[in-house]
């Protein structure tokens, strides 16, 4: 007897829908293994796991308020990765936002206040997209492998941030690698009181609908899609493959940008080394769950926020590891690859 | 000032630190490169090499012997090798994103075990690393003599590891069929080579130098498991397999002048030059990028590296 | 011959299926020590798939094989190699990058531990050489030979493991004339050793030439089988397609027009920075079909990259009715007028995983009709696609349906929709029918006549002769990057087209 994999006839499309659900709900039952080895009761654990994220308020408020980065860099990452440009720099992408978003709000003082807000984000927005646009300039006019370069500039970034946290954007008189606080007026407004709801939550969810429109209404949606199927043959159609990988590169580091603004704006009020956990790369799970699709990233982002946020109150009532998370997030994505696999493949079992 | 740099021992110091710095990088782009001759990118790396980094200070932590430590780091690797194998060989899955998963997977598990085993305490635990080892007579010759001829284990390995898997590609019966799978799997499946079986053993090797490599992080370089121990060089070994054009001893080269860089570094920060460390931190990956740009254009890829192989696509 | 003989080969009953598709159907076949029994079918008939069941690369969903009275059950090629079978797939098992002596031994590297023995693996190497005649410096690299010393290096790394059942798949399609000549030599001084070849072909001619036997596949069942000797080459056309083959066109005579494409001392490099097109001039006119004959590999893809738009020349020019065309960018070559049918449907053609209607509005996306300021007008995208699925008659489920599910005629049938939805003045088409079966080929070749009286300067870049004769109103022949022929179709004879084609010019 041997195993082989061979192609299947197509499947409907609600399986299509189905399949993160079934890939996150055996990712749960797989983080089972770990829960018991940490010695975490199964059912208490799975329940305030829950309970932590969902179960208050104030809880299910910060659920929201965590989605917010994840939701960004998520879109930002799927929408790279939907033209096949392997930016795998959200990380870098959305520190360098970061970074001109505390710049900004700290010392554009002069300026009318309602202005300063909207400049914040823009500048976010912006340098997240230069920093994409990096590795994306680098793989069309030089054939850099954008996998790579993007990795690399991530570690370009951090130490950029450690230069100026060390140096001109230090907080006078600390020894700490941190900024001073931005100025009140570049503060992402609160929106429901008692809780750190935030004016990034709705930004975000507005950008899950201008990129879904992007994709399936605009020529520019088409061409992206295009190039990332199939770039020879989007070239030969006459689609100029490399603005087209300049402008998704633009967008999806803005977004990531984007992300950095929020971080800065709504949360630290300031700039630190540890802005981010790793946001940049949770986007790439975000974005495989939700097969690429903004509606998806916006469920998957939900889904990861649920799970960082139920993880602390878990791990307080149960002692199993916070690090937990790390290992859902990896399997359910690894297991998402595998269901993906399945609907275009079967199994076959051969007789010899 | 510059006559403060560029005496006897500092020289001596920098050839040291480049040893060390370069040893986990040339193991991780020997690993690499093994993989990526075979067809099959392994993004796995840098968790692959945290993996390897926490097991092997933690069994080493709990038994007191390195060189358990160091097996176990390659015993790990090698499962990650068989779960990247899984998903890109046999299932074919893409293999960026399936190395992504390995990293995340790798990352998130070993910061896991870590604090189960470890805890918070507030003083990290610390194991007794490698010593290093003299090598009589060479050690005594001048300059390289003290710098080369005394340094761990690990890095004597790693140097005699170049020629190795040089000769392996090049000169042996398997280096052959390597390389044929991963220029044209299918040439390789019509004469008999298993195409599948040998990526994954691939992988494993490779996996398992990876990790030997991450482990050399946390036994020799340092003597304590960081979070960010690995800090991108398993980024950077994946660099190096392309700036080497896939060859073990340019590869390995490229890991050489990392390590000069990153050793220049850390000797001027020890001979308290008030620049921002940070600066000279990034410098290492700034320069990897400029040298990926000198190359990427005559760069010659193995030609089914991202392919899966599959029997059966059609018809006809 | 010796049909007394036990048979080499035996297979019963053989049955093999791709998801729905029945590639081969219950078909028994034997094969004879020392016979050349050649396989015949059109494209799609089941050839190359029962071969490949017999090389172990398939396993059958029914059936049994016996190999020199024993029966086996083959898993894969290692198996199949073993005991004698042998096989040279149409697209070569070759490593460009390596040398002939490695791509030889692959496998079967003689040494003993790990290392390779590499003297005794040249000794043997050329021994095999000087018996058969195949001589080729053995540490030359892949990439700098030609097609037949490819070929070549393929029959010796069969010889080289010993096979005594040669499989060889299409052998002739890539080869010029007078390799096929020495090839057959080849084939026969095998069979006089008493090994045996099984040759598969949709070439009459070439199959009545060099088989003993012919066994001849429709639909993944055998039809007939006949001694070489007592049949004809009509008999054979009948059987294959199942009706009369010879196809008839009805070609209106008309005068060309005003010249629409002139080439001027083209030179273009190839991938490895070689001379592939080296000053090549001819020019296209209204009402005309140019047929370019050439055995593959002579720089037509070079070329016809070049007008395409995806490729940078390296010297002279190129004018659409009398204004240069810039090079090296697809969309002013569109822009031009000049419709493309790439050799390459699915890499370079089409987004396979995009629908029917994502890969019709490829080049006319961006005009005012489909979209205003980026974004889409969906009704008339609609409207246009239906019409196109429907005036081309492409079977698809509907619109949306991704490409890939789509046979590879009506994958042609899209890129001819969307290549002839401008009315272009300049069609292109490379290798329009290769791998088509004949209700496609046919479609295709109505399709492009209609553009011809149309008006459009058609330049058909094809290996297949009887196409060119077909089509063509006149015909030149490119050889080495170099034009080295040209006729009317009136005047041309198969010979001399022939002749050209493996590089013999007119004194």
């Amino acid at each position: 007897m041997s195993l082989s994999i061979v192609k299947r006839k197509p499947l409907p499309g609600w399986v299509k829908l189905l399949i993160p659900l079934g890939a996150i709900l055996v990712a749960l039952l797989f983080s089972a293994i770990p829960i018991v080895i940490a010695r975490g009761a199964l059912f208490k654990s799975y329940y305030y796991l829950f309970y932590g994220a969902l179960g208050t308020r104030y809880n299910l408020l910060e659920t929201f308020v965590k989605a917010s980065p994840l939701i960004l860099t998520g879109l930002s990452v799927s929408f790279a990765f939907r033209a096949r440009f392997w930016n795998i720099g959200a990380e870098g992408q959305l520190l360098a936002g970061a970074t001109v978003a505390a710049w900004i709000g700290i010392y554009f003082v002069g300026i009318p206040s309602f202005l300063l807000l909207p400049l914040t984000i823009i500048g976010g927005f912006v340098a997240g997209g230069f920093w994409a646009f990096v590795p994306a300039a680098l793989k069309t006019k030089l054939k850099v492998d954008d996998v790579v370069s993007t990795l690399l500039l991530n570690y370009v970034m951090i130490h950029i941030m450690g230069t100026l946290l060390f140096g001109p954007m230090q907080q006078p008189g600390s020894s700490w690698p941190r900024s001073p606080a931005i100025l009140d007026a570049a503060q992402y407004p609160v929106l429901i009181p008692r809780s750190r709801f935030h004016l990034g939550i709705p930004l975000a969810l507005l950008a899950v609908l201008i990129i879904w429109f992007i994709n399936d209404r605009t020529v520019f949606g088409y061409r992206s899609k295009a190039v990332g199927v199939n770039i020879r043959a989007a070239n030969f159609g006459g689609i100029n493959t490399n603005s087209v990988i300049i402008c998704t590169a633009l967008i999806s580091g803005g977004l990531a940008g984007l992300a950095g603004v929020g971080e800065v704006c709504a949360i630290q009020y300031k700039l630190i080394m540890d802005i981010s956990p790793g946001y940049g790369y949770t986007g790439i799970v975000i974005a495989m769950l939700g097969n690429l699709h903004p509606l998806g990233a916006m469920f998957s982002a939900f889904f990861l926020s649920i799970i960082n946020v139920g993880a602390q109150t878990m791990s307080r009532m149960t002692g199993v590891p916070v690090y937990i998370v790390g290992v859902i997030e990896a399997v359910s994505l690894i297991i998402m690859l595998i269901f993906l696999l399945f609907t275009e493949y079967r199994l076959r079992w051969e007789r010899k | 000032m510059i006559s403060d740099i560029f005496n006897l021992a500092f020289l001596t110091g920098l050839i040291g630190a480049t040893l060390r710095m370069a040893t986990p990088i040339i193991f991780a782009t020997l690993g690499e490169i093994i993989s990526e001759r075979s067809g099959v990118l392994n993004l796995g790396i840098e968790g692959t090499m945290l993996m390897g980094a926490m097991t092997g200070f933690l069994v080493t932590l709990i038994t007191g012997s390195q060189w358990l430590g160091v097996f176990t780091a390659a015993i790990a690797g090698i499962l990650l090798g068989l779960l990247m194998a899984f998903l890109a060989v046999y299932l074919g899955l893409s293999q960026h994103v399936s190395g992504l998963g390995i990293t995340l997977f790798a990352t998130g598990l070993s910061m896991f075990i870590y604090r189960l085993k470890v805890g918070s305490p507030t003083v990290p635990p610390t194991v007794d690393p490698f010593k290093k080892v003299v090598i009589p007579v060479l050690s005594d010759i001048p300059v390289i003599g003290s710098s080369i001829f005394s340094s761990y284990l690990l890095t004597y390995i790693a140097i005699i590891l170049i020629p190795l898997v040089s000769l392996l590609l090049y000169k042996t019966k398997v280096g052959l069929k390597i390389r044929t799978v991963g220029a044209n799997p299918f040439a390789a499946d019509t004469v008999g080579v298993n195409v599948n079986l040998l990526r994954t053993l691939c992988l494993m090797t490779g996996g398992a130098l990876m990790a030997i490599g991450g482990s050399f992080l946390t036994l020799a370089h340092q003597n304590m498991f960081l979070i960010d121990v690995v800090g991108g060089r398993g980024w950077i070994a994946i660099a190096m397999t392309i700036f080497g054009n896939w060859d073990p001893v340019k590869g390995a080269a490229g890991a050489l002048i990392f390590g000069v860089l990153d050793g220049f570094q850390l000797r001027l920060q020890a001979l308290g030059f008030r620049i921002p460390f940070h600066i000279f931190l990034m410098i290492p990956y700034l320069i990897t990028i400029v040298a990926l740009v000198s190359v990427s254009r005559k760069a010659t890829v193995p030609a089914s590296l991202l392919k899966p192989y599959r029997r059966e696509e059609k018809g006809s | 011959m010796t049909y007394g003989k036990e048979p080499v080969v035996e297979m019963q009953g053989i049955t093999k299926r791709f998801l729905d598709v029945v590639a081969n159907k219950n078909i028994d076949f034997s094969l004879f020590p020392g016979e050349i029994c050649a396989l015949l079918g059109e494209n799609g008939a089941g050839k190359t798939t029962l071969m490949n069941i017999l090389f172990g690369y398939y396993s059958c969903d029914e059936g049994k094989i016996f190999i020199k009275g024993e029966e086996v059950s083959l898993s894969s090629p290692r198996d199949a190699i073993k005991r004698g079978v042998g096989m040279i797939h149409q697209h070569f098992t070759l490593v460009p990058s390596q040398t002939v002596l490695e791509n030889v031994i692959i496998g079967a590297e003689p040494g003993r531990w790990l290392l390779i023995d590499k003297k005794s693996a040249r000794e043997k190497l050329i021994r095999l050489q000087k018996k058969f005649g195949l001589l080729i410096d053995p540490d030359a690299e892949v990439w700098t030979l030609s097609v037949g010393e490819r070929q070549k290096v393929e029959i010796l790394k069969a010889l080289y493991r010993n096979v005594d059942i040669l499989i060889m798949d299409e052998p002739t399609a890539v080869l010029a004339l007078a390799e096929i000549v020495e090839l057959f030599k080849t084939l026969k001084a095998l069979a006089s050793e008493n090994r045996s070849i099984i040759f598969i072909s949709h070439k009459l001619h070439e199959v009545m030439e060099i088989s003993d036997r012919i066994v001849v596949l429709r639909n993944g069942e055998v039809v007939a089988e006949r001694k070489t000797g007592e049949t004809n080459v009509k008999e054979l056309a009948n059987l294959m397609v199942g009706r009369e083959l010879l196809e008839r066109i009805e070609k209106k005579e008309i005068t060309p027009g005003e010249r629409v494409l002139s080439v001027d001392d083209l030179t273009v490099l190839s991938d490895r920075g070689l001379e592939a097109v080296k000053k090549v001039s001819f020019s296209l006119h209204k009402y005309e079909i140019l047929g370019m004959a050439g055995v593959s590999g002579n720089g037509q893809k070079e070329l016809a990259e070049v007008l395409f738009g995806i490729r940078e020349k390296s010297g002279g020019k190129i004018f659409i009715k009398g204004k240069e065309l810039k090079d090296g960018n697809p969309h002013e070559s569109i822009k031009r007028g000049i419709a493309r049918i790439p050799e390459d449907r699915i890499d370079t053609g089409l987004l396979m995983d995009l629908s029917v209607e994502e890969n019709l509005i490829l080049e006319v996306h961006s005009t005012p009709a489909f979209q205003q300021r980026g974004l889409f007008n969906f009704q008339n995208i609609h409207n246009f696609s239906e019409t196109k699925i429907r005036e081309y008659n492409i079977k698809t489920d509907n619109r949306d349906a991704p490409t890939k599910t789509l046979s590879g005629g009506n994958l042609q049938k899209v890129i001819l929709a969307r290549e002839l939805a401008g009315e272009p003045i300049v069609l292109i088409a490379c290798q329009p029918t290769r791998g088509l079966d004949v209700g496609a080929m046919e479609y295709i070749h109505a399709r492009l006549l209609e553009q011809r009286d149309r008006g459009c300067g058609i330049l058909l870049i094809s290996e297949d002769l009887d196409e060119i004769f077909l089509l063509s109103d006149r015909i030149i022949v490119i050889y080495e990057g170099r034009i080295i022929g040209e006729a009317d179709i009136h005047q041309a004879t198969r010979e001399q087209i022939g002749l050209w084609m493996s590089g013999v010019e007119e004194k």
